[in-house]
């Protein structure tokens, strides 16, 4: 498989993987730091539906759909990457999938975070994202800010 | 920048046409000696002559080579543009998970 099919990131959390736990999992507070309001619980096979929050940006849907779930250990879920335009039926489209693995480290929680599934995104999408991306940039950074100031 | 928004390509072919152990080698080889004729891509690869000309044409089809002819031989080049757009795609969503990364780690370490 191409390297162009997944993205991977890792960063180290100062709290423990209970903690982490509850902010991946629990449906409220997962929606805090996303940014997204969600009709929870995060349950093996839910489909959760919820809108993003960010002031401006409340049109913009949001839907997961629970793969896995092993507690404080592994938390998967599929989407529609930047499945941004209400107008849209992404429905029929192939998805991602989203892994958020939990390890212990010396100081907290190693977080590893893989999406993968890019390569089956159809090209028209791809077009559409290029035109959304600098509205989605400014929208992460209000996010952001936001939480950060309310942190 | 200017390539994806000049250009917005159809960019699924292009993870298609890349997803190939093969033809990988050949964008590398390609990407790193410049254009050269299928003859000569052929003399150092583990494969036909056939199945070179073959990797070259889905390449070419995702927008990635082009061929020119010079004498008798067609000598093949990369296009970069369409590699361009495949990596900002990524690295744009690569940049949202940096951002949202942050905002739990923020979250979780208050």
């Amino acid at each position: 498989m191409s390297t162009e099919d997944r993205i991977e990131k890792q960063i180290l959390l100062r709290a423990p993987r209970a903690r982490v736990w509850q902010a991946l999992a629990d449906a409220e507070q997962f929606g805090k730091w996303f940014g997204v309001k969600l009709a929870g619980p995060f349950a093996p096979g839910a489909r959760l539906r919820g809108k993003v929050t960010h002031p401006g940006y409340e049109h913009v849907n949001f839907e997961i759909t629970i793969e896995r779930m092993e507690p404080e250990r592994l938390l998967s879920w599929r989407w529609h990457p930047n499945a941004i335009d209400p107008k849209i039926d992404y429905s029929a489209e192939p998805t991602t999938l989203v892994v958020f693995e939990l390890a212990d480290a010396p100081e907290g929680t190693l977080l590893t975070l893989v999406e993968s599934g890019f390569e089956g995104i159809p090209p028209s999408r791809r077009e559409a994202f290029g035109a959304n991306e600098r509205g989605w940039a400014i929208q992460m950074k209000a996010i952001e800010k936001y939480v950060s100031e309310t942190a | 920048m200017s390539a994806r928004l000049l250009k917005p390509r159809r960019t699924a072919p292009i993870f298609a046409a890349l997803g190939d152990e093969t033809r990988l080698r050949i964008v590398a080889r390609l990407s790193a000696a410049g254009p050269m004729s299928i003859a000569h891509l052929t003399r150092d690869a583990s494969v036909t002559r056939q199945a070179v000309t073959k990797h070259l044409h889905v390449l070419a089809h995702a927008g990635l080579a082009r061929s020119t002819r010079l004498g008798r031989e067609s000598v093949w080049e990369l296009q970069p543009e369409p590699l361009d757009a495949a990596r900002h795609y990524l690295d744009d969503i690569s940049a949202q998970w940096d951002a949202a990364l942050d905002r739990l780690k923020i979250f979780v370490e208050r």
